[in-house]
């Protein structure tokens, strides 16, 4: 048996809760260099760069206004269905599918680099969550331009004391889009039938979260329903902020954040457990 | 400097053959509702049992051992003998099925060509990451990045992006950062030979410097047996997953080249039936060699060394000469032929008495192959025969009583040619 004095000790077998969040953190630095080399190499060698980071939200936005908003005509209780939209989609979205898509590839897209070095593998995911922050903060700008064009036209749009609850939404969304996406990055490591998965159950996701219509549209047996999907209290709590509409129902927020530890929790002791041996089967 | 740096206790890897991972989710559900129903596997092939032992492969099989600080240890073994996966296994890149490693400090790694290099960043910015993979600060990698830079050789294109790099810059980069960052433990798995010669050897005096001023740990694994020799001082032989031999390099070199101990010991060797020749369509000459007047072929440096050599051929051959060709290490370093010629009759047995002169080959053990040719009127050779080797000798040293330098070989060669004169000493201006 290998006695305690040594610093680093490889075990064939470890206990399920034998999770090194301790090294994580002695490795922020890390963190932070790969957030930065994120961002860095995702606009290389493209003519437009970032400007990427505003098209793209935008143009989906305009063609959803016209095809939601002017076609269908899905009632947004008296706002501007295009600031409606964008709210829900650019804002919390947008950020929650980045964190989930992006950490869901942990062990694939790496596995060059995590079969020669070591360091604490969840570096990788909690960097992709906050390199998805940096979108986060520019889309949050390009809302506000348009909030104040329309609050100048009249339309009936204020903030409200949500507004304080942002972080704690941000931490949230961060949390879940990373506990799905390291449970999907843990099974992808045997199953590739989940990579397929992704891309369509994110789009199935966003249609039963209230992005592109409101909660009140809905029957009310239809609202609690939607309700308890942890991502629509989110959507409802920063629409209230942001536009004054609809309601913070703290119950099921509440559902909302045991769903979201419970997730996380599963989704670090399985990331734990597969990344000792992941390159093996990978 | 005896403190234990890396301890290995009893590890094994084991791997499943055949397909891994390359099933369905669907699949594996399949295959678990039908054991829980206690029926066949639908997905198993017709005949095949479910968790064969023969299914699994032991790449790694108990191995144990321990290294100090400092120690510079070679780890040798023919491909697919474990020693990659040993070094996996001690930079955690994947995990031990059983046994435990204990490691006292940090280890960088060069598992591969340009380990944690990211092609879109240049130079620059990878030195920085790869410092933080291993931990380290950014003021640490601050305090270190003019001496990497300046030892990769690369200053001109430290600001482009590694993608653009030849792959020798890559090794040169690579390298540079492995040796400069603050770690203890180093391991380096056959990454130098896609440097050019020169830098290799920079490299190696670069591990060895580190090693023996820093105290840094050194695990090094290499085909190439001379710089297995330059660099380490111990060495450990891995052969199908376990361990055979520990201990100095030169023993551990010969287990692995599975060189015979008795044979080089032997002052009489017999070329019998299948014994190594060239050129055998042409009739056997050499029948034995036989050593005179020792106990076993040691001889100091400048001794003589008399051989009988048995010769017989099924033809006659006239003016045949006899060469010596001297190898260290698995490579020619020197020849000599006989001095002259002789005639051979068919069916008669010879008996060729010879002194082979011992100066300027340095202490070692050396191995000689006896080759006998004829060559034509504008020198082409004619083989007749060779055999390889034709005997052993090996070269003891004297007791240094008069304080001379000691040799070392593994820089400087074999041969000891005589000393350069030094016609006359005279002070200049400048």
């Amino acid at each position: 048996m290998i006695n305690e004095s040594f610093k680093i000790i490889i075990r064939s077998e470890t206990k399920w809760y034998d999770v090194d969040l301790k090294s994580v953190w002695a490795y922020r630095d890390l963190i932070f260099l790969f957030v930065k080399r994120n961002f860095s190499t995702r606009y290389k060698q493209m003519v437009l760069g970032p400007v990427w980071l505003i098209i793209s939200p935008l143009l989906g936005t305009v063609i959803s206004t016209f095809v939601f908003g002017t076609i269908a005509g899905i009632p947004t209780d008296g706002i501007p269905y295009f600031l409606f939209y964008m709210c829900g989609n650019s804002l919390v979205w947008s950020y929650f599918a980045d964190c989930l898509t992006s950490t869901s590839g942990t062990f694939t897209a790496n596995a060059g680099v995590f079969g020669k070095v070591y360091f604490p593998r969840l570096v990788m995911p909690i960097s992709s969550v906050i390199t998805g922050l940096i979108d986060f903060v520019v889309h949050v700008l390009m809302f506000m331009i348009f909030w104040v064009y329309y609050k100048v036209s009249g339309a009936q749009i204020n903030f409200t004391w949500a507004i304080c609850l942002i972080p704690m939404l941000l931490v949230q969304m961060a949390a879940l889009g990373l506990g799905c996406g390291i449970i999907i990055s843990s099974l992808t490591t045997k199953y590739r039938d989940l990579t397929v998965l992704v891309g369509f159950g994110m789009s199935l996701w966003m249609y039963i979260t209230p992005i592109i219509y409101s909660t009140t549209s809905l029957s009310d047996n239809l609202r609690h329903l939607c309700m308890l999907n942890p991502m629509s209290p989110v959507v409802e709590i920063f629409r209230y902020a942001f536009l004054g509409t609809g309601e913070v129902s703290l119950l099921y927020w509440g559902v909302s954040w045991f769903f979201t530890i419970s997730v996380l929790f599963v989704g670090i002791v399985l990331f734990n457990k597969v990344e000792k041996t992941f390159m093996d089967t990978v | 400097m005896s403190e234990l740096m890396i301890k290995i206790d009893n590890v094994s890897k084991q791997y499943r053959l055949g397909a891994i991972g390359g099933r369905t989710l669907q699949g594996d559900f399949e295959s678990w509702w039908a054991k829980k129903r206690g029926k066949d596997d639908p997905n198993l092939k017709i005949g095949s049992k479910v968790y064969e032992k023969n299914e699994t492969f032991l790449a790694l099989d108990g191995v144990s051992f321990g290294v100090k600080k400092g120690e510079r240890v070679g780890i040798i073994g023919h491909n697919g003998a474990g020693k990659s996966t040993l070094l996996k296994l001690l930079c955690r890149v994947t995990a031990p099925s059983k046994g435990e490693i204990g490691l006292n400090g940090r280890i960088t790694s060069m598992l591969e060509v340009g380990t944690g290099f990211n092609g879109e960043l240049t130079g620059r910015e990878n030195i920085y990451m790869n410092g933080a993979i291993l931990g380290m600060t950014k003021k640490e990698i601050d305090s270190k990045i003019e001496d990497i830079i300046e030892f990769s050789e690369c200053r001109q294109f430290i600001d482009t992006p590694v993608k653009r790099y030849s792959s020798g810059m890559y090794v040169k980069l690579a390298f540079a950062v492995a040796a400069h960052l603050d770690s203890e433990i180093m391991i380096m798995d056959e990454v130098l030979a896609v440097g050019d010669m020169a830098f290799q050897k920079k490299c190696l005096e670069k591990m060895s410097d580190v090693s023996k001023s820093d105290g840094r740990t050194i695990l090094y694994v290499s085909h190439n047996m001379n710089t297995i020799r330059q660099l380490c001082d111990r060495c450990i032989v891995i052969e199908h997953g376990k361990k055979v031999f520990d201990g100095d390099v030169e023993s551990a070199i010969k287990i692995y080249l599975r060189k015979n101990e008795s044979e080089e010991l032997a002052t009489k060797i017999v070329y019998g039936e299948g014994y190594q020749r060239k050129n055998v369509e042409k009739g056997i000459l050499f029948q034995r060699t036989r050593l005179l007047n020792r106990s076993n072929p040691k001889c100091f440096s400048g001794e003589m060394l008399e051989f009988v050599v048995n010769l017989r051929s099924e033809r006659d051959w006239e003016n045949i000469n006899l060469r010596f060709e001297i190898q260290a290490n698995d490579s020619v370093f020197a020849t000599c032929m006989s001095d002259s010629g002789m005639d051979i009759k068919c069916g008669r047995n010879y008996s060729v008495k010879f002194a082979f002169n011992t100066t300027h080959i340095v202490k070692g053990k050396y191995q000689v192959s006896l080759v006998a040719f004829q060559y034509d009127d504008v020198g082409n050779e004619l083989l007749i025969d060779g055999v390889y080797p034709g005997f052993y000798f090996e070269i003891e040293e004297k007791i240094n009583t008069d304080n001379k330098l000691v040799w070392e070989t593994q820089w400087w060669g074999n041969i000891h040619l005589q000393d350069v004169m030094i016609i006359e000493v005279s002070e200049t201006e400048s």
